[in-house]
C-alpha cells in the first residue's frame, strides 16, 4: 500500500526526533504528540526530546511478516519503555531474535523503517537495539 | 583557526569473512587475506544505509562537540558513493534527525571514496572564512561490490561525522594539500547497481601516485617529515594499499596502526579515512600531530595535518570509541544472509 | 427507551467462499433473517463492516446491500469499528428501534476477505491499530496480541497449555456447528506444534481470514409478538473505548474497554455477571478470550487461563463461551462478527443451535462481547428469553 509522502513527511519530527509533548499541568509526556493531555484536558505543552535509552516491557517476533518486512523476518517487535517512562512500539535490530527478552535493556538507533518498493520514498524512525556498551 | 569540535562514528555489527566470500566463487581465500590483508569486513542489515549511519555518527559527534547547539550548524555535508536517493539529498534527512534545520546549507558529495573527505575540506574553509560557527562533515558509505568481482571482499559500511569549528577544539587544522587529475581507473555509470574499476590499473597510476602526491605536496609545503606525527591515516580500499603507501613516504607501522581498519572493517568508500581519523583520535593525547591522507578514484587525494589539542582527554569518552564498533559485540553473517541484506537476490519486491 | 427484540437471526456460508461476492454473501445473510423472522419489510438497515474498501475496493456499503436485497429507498448505513463494526450495528439498530423511530430493523454485518492477497489482506486488518505508531514499525495484528501474550505471561504465569486450551475448547464447539469455517476438533499437540506466527502465538492461537455474513431482524415486543416467531430481548449494550495503541495503556493484560463496556450493558440490564450463563466471546486469538474472561470480571486478573483449561468453559462447564466456535473454529469475517455472535445467542437462549451445541440447562441469559483492533473499542450485548 503506497505511503504517500507528505503523510510521513508530517511525522518527521516525532519519527526522526522523538519529539513528545509535555504537558504543563500534570508533567506527562505523550509519544506521539497529543495537543490534549487526556488525564486532564490540558491543552498547554511544550516540545520535549524522548530519552534514547529504555528496556523491553513486552515483545513478539514476528515470523509471518508483511512483504514490506520480508528481508527482515523474523522481527522482533517490542514496547519499550524509555527511561523517563514514555512507551514507544519500535522494531527490534541488531539482534538475534531468539534472545530477546523483557526486562532487556535497549536503545534507540536511527534506522530505515520502510521503503516503498523499488521507487517510492525511504521512510525513517527509531529502532531498538540490545544495549551493549 | 578551524578544527574539529566534534567526531563520531558509526558501524554496522555484522560481518562477513572473506572466506565465506570466497567459498561461493571458488576464490583462493588465503590470497585474499595476504595479498590484500583483508580478513573480514562489515555488512549493512536491510535497515541501514548512507543516511541512517550518517545520522548516528553525527548523533556521535555531537555527544562529544560539549554541547553545540544542532541548530547553529550552518551546513551539513554529506560526503558519499552511496546515498540511497538518486535524486534527494541525504544532508536534509540527517538535518531534519539532528535538529539543525531550517537555516543551514546541505550538500551531497560524490567522489568515489574521497567524497567524505571532501565534505571535511569543504567544512572547514566555511569556518576559516568565518561564515558560520559550526560545519558538520560526514563521510558514509553503504558501498556495493559486484558479486565475485574483487571489490566484494572489500565494499564496507560505516560512517565518520566531524563538528567544524573554531573554538573549543579538539583537533586544530593546520594545513591541508590536495591534488586531482583526471584518472579512469574506478566508476559507476548512471543507473548501473555495481562500480566498475580497471584491474591493477587502479595501482600504482592511481592509488599511489595520487596519494603521494598529494601527501608529498603537503610535506614539502610545510617542512614537516613523517616522524613530526605520531599518527597517519590514509586511505584504504584494502590493508596493503595504507602499508605500503605508508611505507613509500616513510610513516611506520606504530604511526598508522590505530586508524588502519580496512582489515577487519574493509572498504567504507568514503568513510575509510575519516573513520580511520575518528580511531585514531580516540588513542591520541594533547599536542600529537596526525597525517591524512584520502583518495578517491577518479581521482584525487584531501590532505591534512592535525593538532590534537587538550579538549581530546575530556571528550574521548562522551561517545562510543570507534575501535569499540569494530571489535566487539559482532555477528557473523554468511553468504546468503549478506546477498540477501545487499539485495544482491532477484525477487519481487 | 421501548423494549427491543430480536426476532430472527441467518447466516450465509463462512470460510473461503470464492463463488460468492461481498453482496451476495450479505444478501444470503439478510434473505435468510428476513425469511426465519417473517417480516415483509424493514424500517431500516446497519451494515457492520470494517473494510469493504480494502478487501473488496467497495464502500457506500449501505445503499449497496439495501439494493441487491431489493429494498433499495429504505434507510440505511454502514457501522465501522474495526472488528466491533458488527457489534455496533446492532446497538445502532437496537437503539432506533428503542427511541422509538422505527419498529423493524435489520443489523447485518458482512465481510469478504479473500479477494485480495494475504499481504493486503493483513494490511486491512492492521488498519484498526494505530498506522503511524504501530504498523509503521511492522506491527500486525498477531503481533499485537503477542505483546499482550507475552505480558499476561509474564505477570500471570499463563502458560501455553492454556492458550491451547482456547482453541481447542473453540474447535471442539465449532466441529458441531454446520456455518463454521473450521468444524472439525483438534488437540493441545496440535496446537502447540503450529507454526509460530509471532511469538507466543501459533497458527492454531489465530483465528482464520474468512468470508461470511450474518444479519438479525431486530423490533419491538410488539411486533416480535405478532410475527408469532420465537424472540429474546437485548436487555443491555454497552460500548467502551481505549487508546488506540496498546503501549499506551497502563496495563496491557486487560481490555479495559471491554470492562468498560461489559459495565455498562450490564447496569443496563440491572444485572451481574454472575447473572449470564454463557457468552460469545471475541477469540480472535486465544490469548484474547482468557483477557476478556478476566476483563468482564467472570474471572480474576490472572486466573482465567487456569479456569479454560479446567473445562469451566466448554459446552457442559458451568460458564460457557463461544458455543458457536468462537472466531476461531467459525470464522471471523471481521465486520459479521459481532452479528454472528447475536444469532448464535438468540440460537441458544431460543434452543436452536443446531448439531449438539445447544447448551445443556435452557440457559436464560447471555452475553456477546465484541471488539476492534488490539481492544481500543469494545460492544457488549446482554440477551434474555423473553
Amino acid at each position: 500500500m503506497a505511503m504517500f509522502s507528505s503523510r510521513s513527511w508530517r511525522e518527521y519530527p516525532q519519527r526522526y526526533r522523538l519529539e513528545a509533548s509535555k504537558f504543563k499541568k500534570s508533567g506527562k509526556t505523550y509519544y506521539p504528540p497529543r495537543t490534549i493531555d487526556p488525564s486532564n484536558g490540558d491543552t498547554e505543552w511544550e516540545t520535549v526530546r524522548l530519552p534514547e535509552e529504555g528496556k523491553v516491557i513486552t515483545y513478539t517476533v514476528i515470523r509471518v511478516a508483511p512483504n514490506m518486512w520480508g528481508d527482515k523476518s523474523p522481527y522482533g517487535l517490542a514496547i519499550v519503555e524509555l527511561t523517563d517512562g514514555t512507551r514507544v512500539t519500535v522494531q527490534m535490530t541488531d539482534v538475534d531474535v531468539e534472545q530477546i527478552k523483557i526486562g532487556m535493556e535497549v536503545r534507540l538507533e536511527f534506522r530505515r523503517i520502510q521503503t516503498e518498493g523499488e521507487a517510492g520514498v525511504l521512510s525513517y524512525a527509531h529502532k531498538a537495539v540490545p544495549k551493549w556498551y | 583557526m578551524a578544527g574539529i569540535v566534534g567526531y563520531g562514528a558509526h558501524l554496522p555489527r555484522q560481518r562477513i569473512k572473506v572466506e565465506e566470500i570466497a567459498k561461493v566463487w571458488g576464490a583462493d581465500a588465503p590470497s585474499y587475506k595476504k595479498g590484500l590483508m583483508l580478513r573480514e569486513k562489515s555488512v549493512p542489515p536491510p535497515d541501514m544505509d548512507t543516511i541512517t549511519l550518517a545520522v548516528e555518527a553525527a548523533r556521535n559527534a555531537l555527544r562529544r562537540s560539549g554541547g553545540v547547539d544542532p541548530a547553529e550548524i550552518g551546513a551539513i555535508y554529506i560526503g558519499s558513493e552511496s546515498h540511497p536517493y538518486a535524486v534527494k539529498p541525504s544532508g536534509t534527512t540527517v538535518a531534519e534527525a539532528i535538529g539543525a534545520t531550517p537555516h543551514l546549507h546541505c550538500a551531497d558529495f560524490e567522489f568515489a571514496c574521497k567524497a567524505g573527505s571532501e565534505a571535511m575540506f569543504v567544512a572547514l574553509s566555511h569556518i576559516d572564512a568565518k561564515a558560520m560557527k559550526y560545519a558538520l562533515a560526514i563521510a558514509a558509505d553503504t558501498s556495493q561490490g559486484a558479486p565475485s568481482d574483487a571489490l566484494e571482499f572489500s565494499a564496507a559500511a560505516g560512517a565518520g561525522a566531524f563538528i567544524m569549528g573554531s573554538e573549543n577544539l579538539i583537533a586544530e587544522c593546520l594545513h591541508t594539500h590536495s591534488y586531482m587529475t583526471d584518472m579512469p581507473d574506478f566508476w559507476r555509470r548512471e543507473h548501473e547497481f555495481y562500480p566498475q574499476h580497471a584491474g591493477r590499473f587502479t595501482g600504482e597510476e592511481a592509488y599511489f601516485a595520487t596519494t603521494m602526491g598529494s601527501s608529498q605536496a603537503l610535506l614539502e609545503k610545510t617542512g614537516m617529515k613523517p616522524s613530526d606525527f605520531k599518527y597517519a591515516i590514509f586511505h584504504q580500499p584494502n590493508g596493503k594499499f595504507p602499508q605500503r603507501v605508508s611505507r613509500m613516504l616513510g610513516f611506520t607501522q606504530e604511526q598508522i596502526d590505530p586508524g588502519w581498519l580496512a582489515p577487519r572493517l574493509g572498504n567504507t568508500y568514503s568513510g575509510a579515512s575519516p573513520i580511520g581519523l575518528t580511531a585514531t583520535l580516540d588513542v591520541s593525547d594533547p599536542g600529537d600531530l596526525i597525517f591524512m591522507c584520502s583518495y578517491g578514484s577518479g581521482a584525487g587525494s584531501d590532505s591534512f595535518i592535525w593538532k590534537v589539542t587538550d579538549r581530546i582527554n575530556e571528550v574521548r569518552d562522551m561517545a562510543v570509541k570507534t575501535h569499540k564498533l569494530l571489535d566487539e559485540n559482532l555477528t557473523y553473517v554468511d553468504y546468503g544472509t549478506y546477498a540477501k541484506y545487499r539485495r544482491k537476490i532477484k525477487k519481487n519486491y | 427507551m421501548r423494549d427491543v427484540c430480536v426476532v430472527g437471526v441467518g447466516m450465509s456460508q463462512w470460510g473461503e467462499v470464492w463463488r460468492k461476492s461481498f453482496r451476495q454473501l450479505f444478501v444470503d445473510a439478510a434473505s435468510a433473517a428476513i425469511k426465519n423472522s417473517g417480516v415483509d419489510h424493514l424500517d431500516g438497515l446497519y451494515v457492520g463492516c470494517m473494510s469493504g474498501g480494502l478487501f473488496v475496493g467497495q464502500e457506500h456499503l449501505g445503499a449497496l446491500c439495501a439494493d441487491y436485497l431489493g429494498m433499495a429507498g429504505i434507510p440505511a448505513m454502514r457501522v465501522e469499528s474495526a472488528c466491533a463494526s458488527g457489534g455496533m450495528a446492532i446497538r445502532a439498530a437496537m437503539f432506533e428501534v428503542a427511541s422509538g423511530a422505527s419498529d423493524i430493523v435489520m443489523a447485518a454485518g458482512v465481510e469478504k476477505m479473500t479477494d485480495c492477497s494475504g499481504d493486503d489482506a493483513t494490511y486491512a486488518l492492521a488498519t484498526a491499530a494505530d498506522q503511524e505508531y504501530e504498523v509503521f514499525h511492522g506491527a500486525t495484528f498477531p503481533g499485537l496480541y503477542a505483546m499482550m501474550a507475552h505480558a499476561h505471561m509474564a505477570k500471570y504465569g499463563t502458560t501455553r497449555d492454556m492458550l491451547s486450551a482456547v482453541s481447542v475448547k473453540n474447535h471442539k464447539n465449532g466441529a458441531m456447528n454446520p456455518v463454521a469455517q473450521y468444524p472439525f476438533e483438534i488437540t493441545m499437540e496440535g496446537v502447540a506444534n503450529s507454526v509460530m506466527i509471532a511469538d507466543p502465538l501459533h497458527i492454531l492461537d489465530c483465528s482464520p481470514i474468512t468470508d461470511g455474513a450474518a444479519a438479525v431482524i431486530v423490533c419491538t415486543e410488539e411486533k416480535a409478538k405478532a410475527l408469532g416467531k420465537p424472540y429474546v430481548k437485548i436487555i443491555g449494550s454497552g460500548v467502551g473505548t481505549d487508546t488506540l495503541q496498546l503501549c499506551q495503556r497502563a496495563d496491557m493484560t486487560t481490555i479495559k474497554a471491554s470492562t468498560l463496556a461489559a459495565e455498562r450493558a450490564l447496569k443496563m440490564a440491572g444485572k451481574t455477571i454472575k447473572d449470564v450463563q454463557f457468552a460469545e466471546m471475541h477469540d480472535c486469538f486465544t490469548i484474547a478470550e482468557i483477557v476478556i474472561c478476566e476483563s468482564i470480571g467472570l474471572y480474576a486478573p490472572g486466573k482465567a487461563g487456569a479456569a479454560i483449561l479446567a473445562g469451566e468453559t466448554a459446552l457442559d462447564g458451568k460458564f460457557p463461551v463461544n458455543s458457536s466456535g468462537g472466531l476461531k473454529s467459525k470464522g471471523h469475517a471481521v465486520g459479521a462478527t459481532g452479528v454472528a455472535q447475536i444469532v448464535e445467542i438468540y440460537k441458544q437462549l431460543t434452543g436452536q443451535a443446531e448439531g449438539g451445541r445447544q447448551i445443556p440447562g435452557s440457559p436464560k441469559i447471555g452475553m456477546a462481547q465484541n471488539m476492534g483492533g488490539s481492544g481500543a473499542s469494545s460492544v457488549v450485548h446482554i440477551l434474555e428469553v423473553a
